[in-house]
């Protein structure tokens, strides 16, 4: 489904912010990126959407080979692939409708989207995904006048409404508090679920991490240490990512977490 | 910072012994110059007729008293070209500075290297040059009237609007612009969309920032030949017409003071 061969890229700076990655993402799974800060979990999903330009490596989405697109294959492709962001990245002055249906820009020309001018399936598509995650009549607020959790909601239905077969997920929770935080895991991991997505999730969070998804791979200093179950993540894989700490209160029983959940 | 040690105590002052001194003596010289430039002044000046001031002004301020209202009727269509000539004029630098704005933001430039430097250049050719002397050039150029008027106060706009309006550009959170990007969005999908929306404040304001200033200087333009009503400002002082410059004046002010209201209006209906 998603494929990275040998990604690498380097800084201007001189600093090599991936180093050699090769990952392979089948269809419908989620997977969670950790790893500290600075270890490239970031530049590693704007690599796959060339937000971020590669330095070497070839990434494939399908049978479509990213690295060497031109602008305008680049633009078609990137509707395939769903973005969401750790500050949620809305435009803060338009309204939640704008906002999502800014996820057709790819699909509509210029002067139909300058003028508003969305055609009705796309509308019927958004308002059917903002019922789905609850905003349905939030619709006509501007963007700036929602909580952290609604503008995440917004910024989900904007990745979904491009039909992508990707999400690359960029720190989701970063900016919620733990309740919202786990909310927003568990709609981006059922929505998956729902629509056989395969997602790159990069997360800070370790706990929730392995609460919700299925694969752990851990990055530091841009290279591949651990990629495995969540089960599989044990002291000594974590020190082995972020260095010597007390991990013991880190890593939860997930069937423990459960309970807590249901209560 | 100064920290020194006296009798095993740390002591903290704000600036060492060295940086106080200069401190002083650049006060020192600056006051020096100050006075010697004080001298200069006041040696060139006639003090007779500066003794005389508050006499001639008290006999001007009487001679232009009262008003002579009877001149309104003639102020109304200088007024209106007055109007004219801010607003046109706004309307037309702005869609003149908008594109030169965004080729002079570093972050939308379509080339840093070539494009950015000539945007940069029409905004300090356009910004340096007063819009009274353009006037004084547009006359000869353009013959005398409301035309000349108009196109000074849109050149001299230009580079002030698309100074402050690239500014606002080039402050834009760019992670909403990497989200529009990232949907598939094309360059212009990405500048409606991304950027357009962050700007709309900064645009409004300085557009309203920009007609409330044009106003005032269109009001002197006529003194130049370029229309408004400066013209018979300048008609009215030639012949001594004290009361018409009074009247005048007090249009002007009230002129002004409606736009400082209109402008305080809009700017407060956006923000």
């Amino acid at each position: 489904m998603l494929r990275l061969d040998k990604l690498t890229k380097v800084y201007k700076t001189g600093d090599k912010a991936l180093n050699a990655v090769d990952l392979e993402v089948p269809k419908g799974q989620v997977l969670a990126l950790i790893g500290p800060s600075g270890a490239g979990k970031s530049t590693l999903i704007r690599c796959i959407n060339r937000l971020v330009e590669p330095t070497s490596g070839t990434v494939q989405l399908g049978d479509v080979e990213l690295t060497g697109l031109g602008l305008g294959g680049l633009r078609k492709e990137r509707r395939r692939m769903g973005m969401i962001f750790q500050e949620y990245a809305l435009v803060e002055r338009l309204t939640v409708m704008e906002n999502v249906l800014s996820g057709r820009l790819g699909y509509v020309g210029f002067w139909r989207s300058f003028l508003r001018k969305f055609p009705q399936s796309d509308v019927d598509e958004a308002f059917r995904l903002l019922d789905r995650v609850g905003l349905v009549e939030m619709a006509d607020k501007r963007a700036d006048e929602l909580s952290g959790g609604q503008r995440q909601r917004v910024g989900i239905c904007r990745a979904l409404i491009q039909n992508p077969s990707v999400l690359l997920v960029d720190e989701p929770t970063a900016s919620l508090d733990p309740k919202t935080s786990r909310q927003i895991m568990r709609l981006i991991v059922e929505l998956c679920e729902e629509r056989k997505l395969a997602a790159i999730v990069n997360i800070h969070d370790v706990a929730l991490a392995q609460m919700f998804v299925s694969r752990i791979v851990g990055l530091k200093l841009g290279t591949m240490v651990f990629d495995g179950a969540p089960a599989d993540l044990t002291e000594e894989v974590l020190t082995r990512i972020y260095g010597d700490e007390d991990w013991s209160e880190t890593i939860q029983k997930v069937d423990d977490d459960d309970e807590v959940d249901a209560a | 910072m100064a920290i020194s040690t006296l009798d095993g105590q740390k002591i903290w002052q704000r600036r060492d012994r060295d940086v106080q001194l200069k401190i002083w003596a650049m006060w020192l010289v600056g006051t020096a110059i100050f006075m010697w430039c004080w001298q200069q002044i006041s040696e060139a000046t006639t003090w007779a007729f500066f003794w005389d001031a508050p006499r001639i002004a008290a006999d001007i301020g009487g001679r232009a008293m009262p008003p002579r209202w009877s001149y309104m009727d003639k102020l109304w269509s200088p007024l209106w070209d007055t109007l004219n000539i801010a607003t046109l004029g706004t309307v037309m630098a702005l869609m003149m500075a908008v594109p030169v704005a965004f080729m002079a933001a570093r972050n939308t430039t379509p080339s840093a290297l070539f494009v950015r430097p000539i945007a940069l250049l029409i905004i300090v050719s356009s910004r340096s040059i007063n819009s009274l002397i353009w006037a004084l050039l547009l006359v000869k150029i353009l013959g005398p009237g409301v035309f000349a008027g108009l196109i000074a106060i849109s050149i001299r706009s230009i580079g002030f609007c698309a100074k402050l309006l690239y500014e606002a550009i080039e402050e834009i959170d760019e992670s909403q612009v990497e989200a529009i990007t990232a949907t598939g969005a094309s360059r212009w999908q990405v500048m409606a969309y991304g950027i357009v929306p962050q700007i709309m404040p900064a645009f409004a304001g300085i557009a309203v920032f920009r007609w409330d200033i044009n106003l005032r200087e269109s009001t002197v333009l006529g003194l130049v030949g370029a229309g408004g009503i400066g013209l018979q400002l300048q008609g009215s002082l030639n012949t001594l017409a004290w009361p018409q410059v009074s009247l005048i004046l007090l249009v002007i002010l009230l002129a002004v003071v409606v736009s400082e209201w209109v402008s305080a209006k809009v700017r407060g209906a956006i923000i």
